[in-house]
């Protein structure tokens, strides 16, 4: 009988469209990135460790015959950046197995949220890392001696890639993070993550790697085409065709981890 | 004295059981150094090239002592990880209070530390063979090479021992890894000391793990090496560890 006191014509209320729900989204993910420090600190630090040693470590280097610089530290500067991408699918992956573990999923299905605002939402965060990290590679490579051959507008380009690359880690990191209830499961990716990267062109030119077998890997790893595009801006200047195969990599990998972030999505809002 | 080794023995079985029946704690860290292996070993060959490197038995058996000295090292570091993290969940202050001799129970984690660095260092060890290691050395040179690495895991253990009974917290990991992390990569990694640049050929000669992995380069070329000096050298080392260890140990136990 009390149902029949209501009014009869209560307000609908609209479901708020995904340029509402997004940016809130967006919001919540920049900030949780930066109030994690720990985090940041070693994701952004670590490849300038590295950087540091590599650079004075395998300067020999530059005097093999057919070495595209003399400067190993505008040649490994590239790397920093690939690197950043992989603290990149760590810091995706694991902020979103805290909110599977803490019930955040749970709590949006009771929610009209849209699926494609929660996945952009969740790739801000290291979208504003990945640009906090390309400035400051980019400030310190200089600073200790590196050249960008492309000059004022190839640091830009090499900037919108490095956002392509860590947007493209992320979602490897998302579409992870979708399908564990566990940050330490993705914790332990890590080392899988890190073969990619090595097995790549990452310390030296494809052409100057003598063993076939390693040559050939590093051959069909996307990576290396990543870093020879962020290498070509700083090394060759304008390369057209580094530069195609390098955001083509970086698109692809894109897509194919919103892919399987939004199918894991699927699976994780399942109303039960 | 009995007691002693049971209650290092017990420690020992529950860690390793746990560590066998739980491939995702086992299997990176045995994976790391491999991956470093086949990634410095295949990918950087040409450094060989480079004029200047003499080392005869060539670029992957160069190689393979710093992988070596990583997995021995890491061996270690990986059961401090153990010790901060039965710390943090509240075992380690039971096992406290059940043990007499608390050294005991480092002594259990070492064994540990031994047998994880032992299995790395075979698999290593093979893989390096598959993939062109060359060692010219005798086998008394084989015996000194691995038991420098075993001398290492214990100072490594030592390390990460000190830091996890100070701060009994999963958190103090980083302070575990980057430490060993930088002494490993300050050392000539990837050339000989006399082809390093910059600052790092400035503090390579003060950097111990330059010295251990320069004597496990000669061992395995079987050149002859001072063994005398780097052998002093990690004692002390072992020392300054030992003496850290026990101030963490000493702490643990204040904070009850």
């Amino acid at each position: 009988m009390e149902a029949a006191a209501l009014p009869i014509s209560a307000p609908v209320r609209r479901r708020p469209s995904i340029w509402t729900q997004a940016p809130e989204l967006a919001r919540r993910s920049i900030k949780r990135t930066l109030r994690q420090p720990a985090a940041v600190i070693p994701a952004t630090t670590f490849p300038l460790i590295l950087l540091a040693i590599n650079s004075v470590g395998l300067k020999s280097a530059t005097s093999l015959p057919g070495f595209p610089t003399n400067s190993y530290v505008t040649f490994a500067l590239a790397f920093a950046f690939i690197q950043a991408g992989v603290f990149a699918v760590i810091g995706t992956g694991q902020n979103l197995a805290e909110d599977n573990q803490g019930g955040f999923f749970n709590r949006l299905q009771l929610t009209p949220i849209h699926p494609a605002a929660l996945v952009a939402g969740q790739l801000a965060g290291t979208l504003a890392l990945g640009l906090f990290q390309a400035a400051t590679y980019i400030s310190v490579g200089l600073i200790a001696g590196a050249h960008i051959e492309a000059g004022f507008a190839g640091a830009l380009v090499m900037v919108a890639l490095v956002v392509c690359i860590c947007l493209a880690f992320g979602s490897i990191g998302l579409a992870i993070g979708m399908r564990v209830d566990a940050p330490e499961k993705v914790q332990s990716l890590f080392p899988l993550i890190f073969v990619f990267l090595f097995m790549s062109s990452m310390s030296l030119p494809r052409n100057l790697i003598q063993t076939d077998w390693f040559r050939t890997i590093a051959t069909y790893n996307p990576v290396s085409y990543m870093v020879e595009g962020l290498r070509s801006l700083l090394i060759t200047g304008w390369d057209g065709e580094a530069l195609a195969l390098g955001f083509g990599c970086a698109l692809g990998i894109l897509a194919i981890g919103l892919f399987f972030a939004s199918t894991g999505l699927k699976e994780r809002m399942v109303r039960t | 004295m009995r007691r002693y080794f049971s209650v290092a023995g017990g420690l020992a079985w529950r860690l390793l059981h746990s560590l066998f029946t739980n491939p995702l704690l086992f299997l990176p860290p045995m994976l790391m150094p491999l991956f470093f292996f086949t990634a410095f070993a295949g990918g950087l060959s040409a450094i060989s090239n480079v004029p200047g490197f003499d080392y005869a038995p060539g670029y992957t058996s160069f190689i393979f002592a710093f992988v070596l000295c990583q997995s021995a090292a890491f061996g270690g570091v990986f059961s401090g990880f153990s010790i901060a993290a039965d710390f943090q969940f509240g075992f380690g202050r039971r096992l406290l209070l059940a043990t007499p001799h608390r050294s005991a129970l480092v002594v259990g984690y070492g064994v540990v530390a031994l047998i994880r660095a032992t299995i790395t260092i075979a698999v290593v060890t093979l893989v390096g063979l598959i993939a062109g290691l060359n060692i010219g050395g005798s086998g008394l040179d084989v015996f000194g090479m691995y038991a420098l690495a075993a001398i290492i895991n214990v100072t490594g253990l030592l390390f990460a021992a000190g830091v996890a009974l100070r701060f009994r917290s999963l958190q103090s990991t980083p302070l575990m890894q980057v430490p060993v992390f930088l002494f490993l990569f300050l050392a000539p990694v990837y050339v000989p000391r006399h082809l390093l640049g910059g600052w790092v050929h400035s503090v390579a000669p003060f950097n111990p793990a330059t010295h251990v992995m320069e004597t496990v380069r000669d061992l395995i070329a079987g050149t002859g090496t001072d063994y005398l000096a780097t052998l002093g050298i990690i004692v002390a080392l072992l020392t300054v560890v030992t003496v850290f260890m026990f101030r963490g140990l000493r702490q643990a136990e204040a904070a009850g």
